[in-house]
């Protein structure tokens, strides 16, 4: 082959993409042509000045995360109408309520479950507590506090309205990993109160007065993660 | 229950390719911001895609989805970084012996950087795929949508590109 003809399969030669015969070829040719060898030369110079000068950009955390934050919520309303979701409501219909159980931590479990039936989560599907406060404007009489957890492993990933016991109240939803977790808030004219733990219907709850509004955390996250969750939210 | 086998397989078989993604969508744009809206969008764009995989290589399967978002979001946003291939800008006349060769190991970091990005695109696209995420012609021909020897050619373009580039930059 001529110097001009190897010339065009130099890249590839040098790539490793070239079929036996060819390779062969070349080889051949860069033992007897100077040029051509440091044709080649030039290139792995350049192959070589690429991979010390590390140019890879990998993904930044950052990036990885909220990647990852946007995919989940993308697909949970369907996975939530799941089996877990199916059982769990069944669970909620047969079991009557314990004796002893209060109105209120049932009302608690019954808004909870209600919440992971289709659509009936969010009212406002947003990881933004600047969009999520604000939209309760004008529909509750109360501002409730918006904390915005995600740094902590704990998103935002919107809020509504909901009614327990005949009151019209604020419910934030926040997500670890694969469970959900509703925050009922309304204005309470208690004093401060420490944080109860209950377990009901296989759900955690914690209940807690700080500041004015009187809180209920329901969640099939365990107990541990979720008073993580409840100190971070009174902080 | 066929929404979480597809989210789990998501997460095993495409996610790992993050990085690459992200190398591509930032050799492409040019920049950091530019670079994670665009791998976040393609990462939507390939769940919605997703049952259209039928196995095989993952991460040529992904970069040809943000290399395709690349563009479109260049074409929407950044019109000027859409550089194509101008002979009258890029003299690349005059080849076969370069003296500056040996120079070229000396080129610093940044210097070899800038270089790439000044690639028109197509070229540029090809090195990267090559040289920095070692893919194969047949891998890089799939991701940008071109017969494997239009891969050949561009690589050779580029490195001739380059090169030339280098040593020019570098005499004293």
């Amino acid at each position: 082959m001529s110097c001009d003809e190897i010339k065009d399969l130099l890249d590839a030669f040098v790539d490793g993409e070239l079929d036996l015969r060819s390779n062969v070829a070349v080889e051949g040719h860069l033992n007897e042509c100077a040029a051509c060898a440091g044709e080649v030369e030039g290139r792995m110079e350049l192959r070589q000045a690429i991979g010390e000068a590390d140019l890879y950009f990998p993904a930044p955390r950052e990036v990885r995360q909220r990647i990852r934050r946007s995919l989940r919520t993308r697909w949970i309303p369907r996975v939530w109408w799941s089996v877990p979701v199916a059982a769990a409501l069944a669970l909620v219909f047969v079991l009557a309520p314990r004796p002893g159980s209060t109105a209120m931590e049932q009302a608690v479990v019954s808004g909870h479950v209600r919440s992971l039936m289709p659509n009936h989560l969010m009212d406002v599907p947003s990881s933004d507590s600047h969009t999520v406060k604000p939209w309760f404007n004008g529909k509750v009489d109360f501002s409730p506090p918006v904390k915005d957890l995600k740094a902590d492993g704990f998103t935002l990933v919107g809020g509504r309205l909901d009614y327990l016991q005949d009151r019209t109240v604020a419910a934030l939803v926040y997500q670890r990993r694969k469970h959900l977790i509703n925050v009922f808030l309304w204005p309470s004219s208690r004093a401060d109160s420490g944080v109860t733990a209950e377990t009901r219907q296989g759900y955690n709850l914690l209940h807690w007065t700080r500041s004015g509004f009187e809180y209920w955390a329901v969640s099939d996250l365990n107990l541990q993660e979720l008073g993580e969750f409840e100190r971070l939210l009174r902080e | 229950m066929e929404d979480r086998k597809k989210s789990v397989r998501f997460e095993q078989e495409i996610l790992p390719h993050l990085d690459a993604a992200h190398n591509l969508a930032r050799w492409l744009t040019g920049n950091d911001a530019d670079a994670a809206d665009v791998v976040q969008e393609a990462s939507l764009r390939a769940l919605s895609f997703f049952d259209g995989f039928r196995g095989g290589d993952a991460r040529a399967w992904l970069l040809r989805i943000v290399r395709n978002t690349c563009y479109t979001w260049l074409r929407q946003n950044r019109v000027d970084k859409m550089t194509s291939f101008d002979e009258a800008v890029h003299d690349v006349a005059g080849s076969a012996e370069d003296p500056e060769r040996r120079t070229l190991a000396r080129a610093d970091r940044r210097m070899l950087q800038q270089a790439i990005e000044e690639l028109p695109m197509e070229f540029r696209e090809a090195l990267v795929l090559r040289e920095i995420e070692d893919l194969s012609y047949k891998d890089i021909a799939h991701v940008s949508g071109v017969p494997i020897g239009t891969v050949m050619s561009r690589l050779a373009r580029a490195r001739k590109l380059l090169r030339d580039r280098l040593s020019g930059e570098v005499i004293p």
